[in-house]
């Protein structure tokens, strides 16, 4: 904080005043969203109608809350069993990529680099349909070919999983790339010096020191995966994933039962923020 | 005596750049062995290759009388101190401590009693808890040290283990870490570019310069008889004056200033080309208003610039009558030249035998006094 | 001196490549050679496919979507410059003007909203603009409006909120190399006289370039390649160009035409970060980070 500027107070007051308005803007609507998941109407607008759990917790007839709404549990679980797959793929080669990129030289390497940056700039539209594209191609080649079918190859669960996987693997390398920068390498050659091997050094030193960028690199592949849309969009099978499910009862408009799915997600990622933002700043090596 | 250490004929180079040059020696066991040079002599890369990290270009390097080609840093009998120790954050003193030892696969108690032992030794007992960012930084020193040598190796490498200190925790450390070696007996080979510490510390000392070793002794006699330039300088304190050498008719050699300033010298020296060498003489063999026999001294007249009071460490710098050569001189301790002004003028003189002198290379080392 | 080792065992090296070469090769590699492909086949009168310029010349053809295409551009820089324009303040406010308590929890405050997904937050929008919206509500309840009227679907409504959805990506960049821009400059060049607007365009925003150009290149790269906003906020004849692709690919199942498309949106995001990044002197590797 610089202190030491003079400013004029109505300098001041136009700038706290633009920073209130600014956060204003970014919470209103989530917050006009939580609120009205507890009003007891068939919309999700006002007025307000009194105080009710209906949306989460209701049986019908009228009402159906999150918790016996068999479509959207149904999403939700698909999203989860998506997000899993997705989570543990991409931190394990995300970490495979930060070690390749920060401790490995070879031919190529930039070439590669700049191969493993582009899902940064690649539309996730993109990357579905030529992920899509290049699946079908492949399989109807092996169907031609060896007369076999690959249900892997159509869209549907697994296919999301790799469409999810090809960029958010790329996030969470970097993630980790930017603490292993901070490594300093002497602890690698201590921990040989004192009789460890390779496999040792990286088990009990690099990745002990990484583990703080690891978690948070995971726990971003997972929230990106439940949340993600538009790369899920031209994957998805049969199975709908949340976002999906929730695209269509946005559109075509729906009870404020999207506003109790809204409420859990917002509270569940705001937690999973909040707890990823704490431990990474509690780290102090 | 058992060799610990022995470095044949070993280089390394980078590219065209060549970082050890030929060098060649052998540490005795149980000995506190110090190399000493100016950064980028090479002494890094040198330790290096003894500890594995880097495979000498030529030459060999043989540890407890075992080839240590092709053996991995982590099979060598040696162990590393570095520079910025190294110390695992992530772990607390004991899992520093034990890391090795478990990777030898030993286990349980005799880990714990290993540890302790260690620890006691270094004057850390009960330390074994304590986070690392939580130890200070001669504690820390300790523990980096107690983890290599609680792995009991046959040579102990360290490089530039007090560089991080403060003044005064460096002249604790250096004390304690001459002791320390006394006690456990392990060999030391110790890097450095603080000619003090290796001074202070060593049994033997080997300077350093551009690869190569100018000149391995004791520290007693790389003082005193310096086999080179850059050792006359880069060890203790020297008074450089670049000088003619003659001979006279009686076979006499002395040496002549551009400014007409003529000392005796006691040795012979080889004349040929242009006869340019550099004398040395330190401040310390430097007497004020000498009574010796003046056929046994040089003796000038000179004039008395400034007094630089530092202590035991105090000295006078003088200028010769018709000179602009600058002389440092120590005073002694006994406050007997407390009368000395500025601009007095005194008589300052030493033994031909003190004065030393090498053809000239041109180097300088640090900031000469010319 | 570079102190590589001679440790390594060649074996760690594959282990580690492998994984991030097959990554790269089946899911980047082959399918955009196979989406360029695909752009070029087309199918003749009697069912036969072959190769043809066909899905390209179409694109020149039809107005609707050459017109989606510029539209779209135009709109992501334009949305680019303004969450530019207000991620500076908000950063500079940050980092600078805020007590160093509340710095870490507006940080917090930043962060949170963006962990909740697009969707979620164009709903939020949605269920407060539109005609029995939130706001409609109490502007009639108030009687600024006589009667709600729709704030939904149309252009500004649009990029209102894809400034809202794309903020942070221009933020926190910006914070993170404004963070390290010692206050001692601002104050030297007040000190030496300059003005508010000098010490902006001569220190602080030539010191956050690169902070600049990263989160320009993702909020374009975002705000180009979006669907939702676009699709639940933009007025029916506002259309995005990834809905044309949408809708060759799933409406019209023309997996041609939307690969060329697709191929097409790609060149234009590639080409316009390749310009902006020239002409700003950066160089993508150290941007994207």
């Amino acid at each position: 904080m610089i202190r030491s500027l003079q400013r004029s107070k109505a300098y001041s007051f136009s700038f706290n005043i633009f920073i209130f308005l600014y956060f204003l803007f970014l919470f209103a609507p989530l917050i006009v969203t939580m609120i009205l998941a507890f009003n007891d109407s068939m919309f999700p607008s006002l007025p307000w109608k009194g105080f009710t759990l209906d949306w989460f917790f209701g049986r019908g007839p009228e009402k159906y809350g999150i918790f016996h709404d068999a479509i959207n549990l149904r999403s939700i679980y698909n999203s989860f069993k998506v997000a899993v797959a997705v989570t543990i793929l991409s931190t394990v080669a995300g970490t495979m990529a930060a070690f390749l990129f920060e401790q490995e030289d070879f031919k190529f390497k930039n070439l590669l680099y700049f191969l493993m940056l582009a899902p940064m700039v690649i539309p996730g539209v993109i990357l579905g349909i030529s992920i899509l594209m290049f699946s079908n191609t492949v399989g109807l080649f092996l169907e031609d070919v060896f007369g076999i079918y690959v249900k892997l190859l159509s869209p549907g669960i697994p296919l999301v999983v790799l469409g999810q996987f090809s960029f958010i693997t790329t996030i969470v390398a970097l993630i980790i790339i930017a603490r292993l920068k901070k490594f300093d390498r002497t602890l690698e050659e201590a921990a040989y010096n004192l009789g460890a091997n390779r496999l040792e050094v990286i088990w009990f030193i690099t990745l002990k020191y990484l583990r703080p960028s690891i978690i948070g690199g995971a726990a971003i592949a997972f929230l990106m995966s439940f949340e993600n849309f538009n790369t899920t969009l031209f994957l998805v099978g049969p199975d709908a994933t949340l976002p999906i499910t929730l695209y269509l009862q946005v559109r075509d408009g729906s009870t404020p039962v999207i506003n109790a799915i809204a409420f859990l997600l917002i509270v569940v990622s705001s937690t999973i923020a909040v707890i990823n933002l704490y431990s990474g700043k509690k780290s102090t090596y | 005596m058992k060799i610990a250490l022995s470095v044949k004929n070993v280089s390394k180079y980078f590219g065209d750049f060549k970082a050890v040059d030929d060098v060649s020696f052998d540490v005795e066991d149980g000995k506190f062995f110090s190399i000493l040079g100016p950064s980028g002599s090479g002494k890094t890369t040198l330790l290096r290759m003894i500890a594995g990290f880097y495979t000498p270009s030529e030459g060999k390097i043989e540890i407890q009388g075992r080839d240590m080609e092709g053996v991995e840093p982590n099979k060598r009998p040696v162990n590393l101190v570095f520079q910025n120790l190294a110390l695992f954050p992530m772990m607390n003193v004991y899992e520093n401590i034990a890391f090795g030892l478990k990777r030898r696969g030993e286990r349980g108690k005799v880990v714990r009693e290993k540890v302790e032992m260690m620890l006691d030794r270094v004057g850390l007992p009960g330390f074994e808890n304590r986070k690392i960012n939580e130890l200070s930084g001669g504690q820390k020193q300790r523990v980096a040290i107690a983890r290599s040598l609680v792995l009991d190796p046959g040579v102990l490498l360290l490089d530039e283990p007090l560089g991080a200190l403060d003044a005064k925790l460096r002249e604790n450390m250096k004390v304690e870490l001459k002791k320390l070696q006394a006690k456990v007996g392990t060999t030391f080979v110790y890097i450095t570019h603080d000619q003090s510490e290796a001074m202070v510390m060593s049994d033997y000392v080997a300077v350093m310069n551009h690869g190569h070793f100018e000149q391995v002794n004791t520290p007693q006699n790389l003082y005193n008889s310096p086999a080179s330039s850059f050792v006359a300088q880069f060890v203790g304190d020297n008074n450089k004056f670049i000088v003619k050498i003659q001979k006279d008719e009686r076979g006499n050699f002395s040496a002549v200033t551009k400014d007409n300033l003529q000392f005796r010298l006691d040795k012979p020296y080889d004349l040929e080309g242009d006869n340019i060498f550099e004398m040395y003489v330190r401040p310390e063999s430097i007497m004020i208003n000498p009574k010796e026999d003046p056929n046994k001294i040089n003796s000038i007249e000179v004039e008395v610039k400034a007094i630089l009071f530092d202590g035991g460490n105090s000295r006078i710098l003088v200028v010769p009558k018709n000179s602009e050569k600058e002389i440092m001189v120590s005073l002694p301790q006994n406050r007997k030249y407390d009368y000395l002004r500025p601009k007095d003028t005194i008589k300052i003189g030493w033994y031909h035998s003190a004065s030393v002198c090498f053809k000239g290379t041109g180097e300088r080392v640090y900031e000469e006094i010319e | 001196m570079k102190r590589s080792s001679k440790i390594k065992i060649r074996w760690g090296f594959i282990i580690f490549f492998v994984p991030v070469f097959l990554w790269l090769l089946f899911l980047l590699i082959l399918p955009h050679i196979e989406l360029l492909r695909m752009s070029f086949v087309g199918t003749d009168f009697y069912g036969k496919s072959g190769f043809t310029f066909e899905n390209y010349w179409s694109f020149f053809k039809e107005p609707i979507y050459w017109r989606t295409f510029a539209r779209t551009a135009l709109y992501s820089i334009t949305v680019t410059f303004l969450v530019l324009v207000i991620a500076l303040p908000v950063a500079f406010y940050i980092t600078k003007l805020a007590g160093t308590k509340i710095q870490g929890f507006l940080m917090i405050l930043l962060l949170v909203p963006f962990w909740v997904s697009e969707l979620i937050r164009v709903y939020g929008w949605i269920i407060l603009l539109r005609e029995s919206g939130a706001i409609n509500y109490f502007l009639t309840k108030l009687h600024i409006l006589r009667e709600p009227i729709e704030m939904l679907y149309n252009d500004a409504t649009m990029i209102m909120g894809l400034i809202y959805t794309n903020m942070l990506f221009m933020v926190i960049p910006i914070i993170g190399v404004m963070e390290s821009l010692d206050d001692s400059l601002i104050e030297a060049a007040y000190d030496l006289g300059a003005k508010k607007t000098a010490i902006w365009a001569k220190i602080i925003i030539p010191y956050c370039l690169p902070g600049i150009m990263s989160g320009s290149i993702i909020v374009f790269m975002l705000v180009l390649g979006s669907y939702l906003t676009p699709k639940l906020m933009g007025g029916k004849n506002a259309l995005w160009f990834t809905e044309q692709i949408y809708n060759q690919i799933i409406t019209y199942f023309n997996w041609n035409q939307g690969a060329a498309f697709g191929f097409l949106l790609l060149l234009m995001s590639s080409l316009i970060i390749f310009v902006a990044l020239k002409i700003t002197r950066q160089k993508f590797t150290k941007v994207i980070k």
